[in-house]
C-alpha cells in the first residue's frame, strides 16, 4: 500500500496567495501542515519529526527565515519547494544577475562596487540616470534612480553611511526605459503558465507599488526566456519578471522564488496555487521513491 | 459573532466568513495592516510592520 504524502506549508502571513493554496490542498484531500516561521523551532540533532514530511512549501515573507529553514530542511533530506539553491540565488538581487551572465540570458546591464568611490567612478561610466539596487530586498523598496553626479553621491553617502553592511555592496544597474510596464511570467517547473503586464505611470512597475495588471500573451519568444531564466537559477516555482528594452528587446530583471500572484491569478485565470500544489506533490512523490 | 475592534481607531470590524487565523486584514477606517490571531474568540493585532528582508 502506498503512503500518504504529507506535506508542510511554511508560512509567515496568510496572504490570499496561502488562502488559495491551503484551499487547493484541502480540495486535493492532500495531508497538509500549516508551519508558522513565527512559531516553529528545529533541533538541529533531532531531525526526525522534519523527516515526516515528504515535501515542504517554503512561502515566508522573511526571506532570511525561508533561506535558514530550507537549508536546514534540505540538510536533513527533506524536499522543498523551492529548493535552498535556488532561494540563495533568487533572494540575492546579485547574485540573480551574475547566474543570468552565467547562463547568458539577457539582462539590463549591471555593475557592482564595494566602495563608495570604486562605485561613483561606476556609475559615471554608465551615465545618467542609473539605477541604485539593494541586493536583498522586495516589492520596489529601496531602489534609487540616480540622475545626476550630486544624487549618486548623496544616494551613495547614505547607504554607506546609514545601511548595513549588505548596502555597502554597490550594485549598479543600466536605467531603462520601458513603455510604463514591465512583465511578471509565472513559471512552475518546465512550464509558463501564464504571464501579465504590470502597468504604471512610475519608473517603478511593482503591483506591490500600485502596478496595475493586464495579461500578456506567451509569445515563443518570451517562454523560451523565461525557461532559460528558470533554468539559470535552478528552476522550481518562479516570477520571471521581464522588461522590453526600447533597444535590445526583452530582458529578464529579476526573478522571484516566493511570489505573489494574487494579481495573475484573477486576471490570467490560470489556478496557479493548483499548479504549484501539483508541482510539489510530483516533488514529493520523488523524494519518497528515492526513500525506498 | 466575527466582530471585533480595531486596536487603532475602534472602528467595528466584521470579518468575512472565510476569514484564517493568521490573515492580514485592512481596517476599513483607519487603513492600519491588522492580524487575525484567534478566530474563537475573535482576536486582532496590528500587524508587524515591514522588516527588511521582506518580500517575495
Amino acid at each position: 500500500m502506498t503512503k500518504r504524502l504529507k506535506i508542510g506549508v511554511l508560512y509567515s502571513r496568510v496572504r490570499v496567495e496561502e488562502k488559495w493554496i491551503f484551499s487547493a490542498m484541502e480540495k486535493r484531500g492532500i495531508d497538509y501542515e500549516r508551519l508558522d516561521d513565527r512559531v516553529i523551532t528545529f533541533d538541529l540533532e533531532n531531525p526526525a519529526p522534519w523527516q515526516t514530511f515528504d515535501a515542504v512549501l517554503e512561502r515566508s515573507i522573511s526571506f532570511n527565515s525561508g533561506l535558514y529553514a530550507l537549508r536546514i530542511l534540505n540538510a536533513f533530506g527533506v524536499p522543498t519547494v523551492n529548493k535552498a539553491s535556488v532561494a540563495e540565488i533568487c533572494g540575492d538581487k546579485l547574485t540573480t544577475s551574475t547566474m543570468l551572465a552565467k547562463a547568458k540570458v539577457p539582462q539590463p546591464r549591471n555593475m557592482v562596487a564595494f566602495s563608495t568611490e570604486a562605485a561613483l567612478e561606476a556609475i559615471e561610466s554608465f551615465g545618467y540616470p542609473v539605477v541604485l539596487k539593494p541586493v536583498v530586498g522586495s516589492w520596489g523598496r529601496l531602489l534609487a534612480k540616480i540622475n545626476d553626479r550630486d544624487a549618486a553621491e548623496a544616494v551613495l553617502e547614505h547607504k554607506a553611511t546609514l545601511g548595513s553592511a549588505q548596502h555597502s555592496v554597490f550594485y549598479i544597474q543600466e536605467y531603462i526605459q520601458k513603455p510604463g510596464r514591465d512583465i511578471r511570467a509565472i513559471v512552475v517547473g518546465g512550464n509558463v503558465l501564464t504571464a501579465i503586464y504590470r502597468k504604471s505611470e512610475h519608473w517603478i512597475t511593482n503591483t506591490a507599488r500600485g502596478g496595475e495588471g493586464e495579461i500578456c500573451p506567451i509569445t515563443p519568444e518570451i517562454e523560451a526566456l523565461c525557461l532559460n531564466a528558470a533554468s539559470a537559477v535552478g528552476g522550481g516555482v518562479l516570477a520571471v519578471d521581464l522588461v522590453e528594452h526600447p533597444e535590445k528587446g526583452l530582458m529578464v530583471n529579476e526573478i522571484n522564488h516566493t511570489m505573489e500572484f494574487h494579481t495573475a491569478q484573477p486576471i490570467s485565470g490560470v489556478d496557479i496555487a493548483d499548479e504549484i500544489v501539483s508541482y510539489v506533490m510530483n516533488e514529493a512523490r520523488k523524494g519518497h521513491h528515492g526513500k525506498e | 459573532m466575527l466582530n471585533a475592534n480595531c486596536p487603532e481607531c475602534d472602528a467595528d470590524i466584521t470579518l468575512d466568513p472565510s476569514a484564517e487565523v493568521g490573515e492580514i486584514i485592512v481596517c476599513p477606517d483607519c487603513g492600519v495592516d491588522l492580524e487575525i490571531i484567534s478566530l474563537n474568540p475573535v482576536k486582532i493585532d496590528l500587524a508587524p510592520m515591514e522588516q527588511e528582508d521582506w518580500g517575495e
